[in-house]
């Protein structure tokens, strides 16, 4: 008998570059590191005035909104759908919060109402893909087309463009901190462990997956998929409602113009930097978390470096580029092929 | 055959129906002027839309529309500052586009991923350029423009047709010849209907899907040029948003996102519809911008629910 070989160098290699993880940690050690030259004093943590300070935490506590809708849309893009509203989700659900304030409806009651205009957005979404049977992307671009307009009507309907408001409970959970940690960071770890318990502690998960996979066959397998369809876009709906407290406590104000702009393409991109498929038929939420850390970091990495801020957008385009070029088999090996005819 | 037909018959009596509701709502509406002026108003989104019919008949989609139009806005604007004729520097900045969206094709189709996120980096690196090369607005000042804003040619009744209007018609002429008569079309209908089929029938991938996006950056960029010299001058933050524009204008016009069934002729009636809209919420005069688009979504959603139980046309494929 001889013993099993223990796996070759290059075979573990070969493992590690397969796995998921690792080309999205790649990225983001790499921009750590230059992180680290460029600015001295990057990873330290102090503590000021009673909470934690520091880029670090920054990082975290600004990526919380596009970590937020990156777990809902990591569940639809698992059922091989899309949602392009939750920009506008967020701003219905601002300009929700912002009048109910003017009505003078207790804190608590505000909350649950701005998360039940979330599930609300989810529910018409979830209607429209699951009941009425339309593409997905045209499904969520009516309510990305009107969202905004509608926040706007609600702002106008109580005589005010952007009004602001002070809200001592919504503002507790956007800016405030529980001990040492910000709220926010607490809250979305709640969503989270709860999202993670539903999808992979129940079948939910699993069938959602199936429904993405194939849906007719999902179906013949005795899934529901129009039931499974829907709830995704309920947790979606669920999620940018969070964000959408959390943004519109954060800037005291409803702006349903430019709030949260852009939010639904950081979400596609965290959720496929962490290696989920458009194809659907796969939920990785620890994964797309990773995606949103990266984005949020080199967004800050660039306007700490000192280029002007107008380098943000395509310094963002080449990166993500890159690391979709890392992830492409086609493009690594290529790469790899014209390094091996060189040494040659 | 007929089968073919019925979503772009849909979309132009929805057109009609809307243009007649105006009609009769509104003095003055039904009328060549308020045609004209819907045309010249919207030839931008137009052309930008026929490039992005190819994208989406072949199963695709282009996000970095919007972006390309800004793009080239504020080139064009920054070239004529530097005392370029309009016209040399709209040729650079077609050739550019064509490059671009080449180059956007190969890479979706070599590194096998999906067209919306490539095509998303590309918006992000167009916006980003945009603001690299001004951050105000700078107007273009060429002699050329006022005489391009001049030109038009008189249609019956008291309207005309402006020339950003003639130029969109011509392109329009060209996509339809492209779809419907070369060995391109009939590829591109050919990937977006099974795209596994095309495999094995030989049609060539790489250079179709290059092709396909190299056509759709040159349409946007065209629509960059007419909305640059329509507008006479560059704006960074011009376009934002017009990627979806132009995608809604594709669905109105009866293309189905998932690719294969579609017409490029409906793409006109469906930027039109959009056109319309506006017009008749300005016409009404008390209605403010928040009505833009929460009519635009509404009618997306009322259309896309006529179509799909009148034509059943989502179910198209299946039945041929």
């Amino acid at each position: 008998m001889t013993a099993p070989l223990p796996p070759s160098f290059s075979g573990r290699l070969r493992e590690l570059t397969s796995h998921r993880a690792t080309w999205p940690l790649l990225a983001l050690a790499v921009i750590l590191v230059v992180d680290g030259f460029v600015a001295p004093g990057f990873f330290t943590i102090r503590i000021v005035e009673g909470r934690l300070f520091g880029s670090l935490i920054d990082i975290l506590y600004r990526a919380v909104p596009t970590a937020l809708v990156a777990l809902g849309m990591a569940v639809v893009i698992g059922t091989k759908g899309i949602d392009l509203s939750v920009g506008s989700i967020i701003a219905v659900v601002g300009a929700t919060i912002a009048w109910r304030i003017q009505e003078g409806d207790p804190h608590f009651v505000i909350l649950l109402t701005a998360l039940g205009v979330g599930l609300l957005c989810g529910l018409w979404n979830g209607f429209l893909v699951a009941v009425l049977d339309i593409q997905p992307i045209i499904a969520t671009l009516i309510l990305m087309v009107s969202g905004r307009g509608i926040g706007l009507m609600i702002n106008l309907i109580y005589g005010g463009t952007n009004p602001s408001f002070t809200s001592p409970l919504l503002q507790g959970l956007s800016v405030g901190s529980i001990g040492l940690v910000p709220t926010r960071l607490i809250v979305f770890a709640a969503v989270f462990v709860a999202l993670w318990l539903l999808i992979r502690r129940t079948a939910l998960g699993l069938f959602v997956e199936a429904v993405g996979g194939n849906a007719a066959a999902a179906d013949l397998a005795g899934v529901r998929s129009r039931l499974i369809k829907y709830s995704a876009y309920l947790i979606s709906g669920l999620c940018a409602g969070w964000a959408g407290v959390i943004l519109t406590a954060d800037t005291h104000t409803s702006d349903p113009v430019s709030v949260a702009l852009y939010i639904e393409l950081d979400a596609i991109l965290a959720v496929v930097i962490g290696g989920g498929s458009l194809a659907g038929g796969r939920i990785y939420l620890g994964m797309t978390v990773l995606g949103a850390l990266v984005i949020q970091t080199l967004t800050t990495s660039i306007l700490m470096s000192g280029l002007p801020p107008e380098y943000n957008l395509l310094v963002k385009a080449v990166v993500v580029l890159f690391v979709l070029l890392l992830q492409s088999n086609n493009a690594r090996n290529a790469v790899l092929a014209l390094v091996r005819r060189r040494k040659r | 055959m007929t089968e073919r037909y019925l979503p772009l018959m849909a979309t132009v009596t929805v057109f009609l129906a809307l243009f007649v509701t105006g009609g009769v709502l509104y003095e003055h509406f039904f009328s060549t002027l308020v045609l004209g002026h819907i045309l010249a108003d919207n030839a931008f989104i137009i052309i930008a839309a026929i490039g992005t019919t190819f994208v989406i008949l072949s199963g695709g989609i282009d996000l970095s529309i919007g972006s390309m139009i800004g793009f080239v806005g504020v080139v064009m604007a920054r070239l004529d500052t530097l005392g370029w004729h309009p016209l040399a520097s709209a040729a650079v900045l077609l050739a550019f586009g064509l490059l671009f969206g080449a180059a956007q094709g190969y890479i979706i189709d070599f590194c096998d991923i999906q067209p919306f996120i490539i095509t998303l980096a590309g918006l992000f690196m167009l916006r980003g350029a945009c603001f690299m090369v001004t951050l105000d607005s700078i107007p273009i000042r060429h002699p050329f423009v006022d005489a391009f804003a001049d030109t038009s040619i008189p249609l019956p009744g008291d309207g005309f047709l402006a020339s950003s209007a003639i130029v969109m018609l011509v392109v329009l002429a060209g996509a339809i010849a492209i779809a419907h008569f070369t060995r391109f079309g009939t590829n591109v209908y050919a990937i977006g209907g099974d795209r596994a089929s095309a495999v094995l029938m030989g049609v060539p991938m790489r250079r179709t899907t290059v092709m396909i996006y190299a056509l759709g950056g040159f349409y946007s960029a065209l629509g960059g040029v007419i909305y640059a010299l329509y507008t006479s001058s560059g704006y960074p933050l011009a376009g934002t948003g017009n990627e979806l524009n132009a995608i809604a204008a594709v669905v109105l016009g009866g293309t189905l996102l998932t690719g294969g069934v579609g017409m490029v002729a409906g793409t006109l009636f469906g930027g039109m519809i959009l056109g319309l809209i506006a017009t008749l919420i300005i016409f009404h005069g008390s209605l403010n911008g928040a009505w833009i688009m929460i009519a635009s979504g509404v009618l997306l959603f009322l259309f896309i629910v006529v179509q799909r139980s009148l034509v059943g046309s989502f179910n198209l494929r299946r039945s041929s």
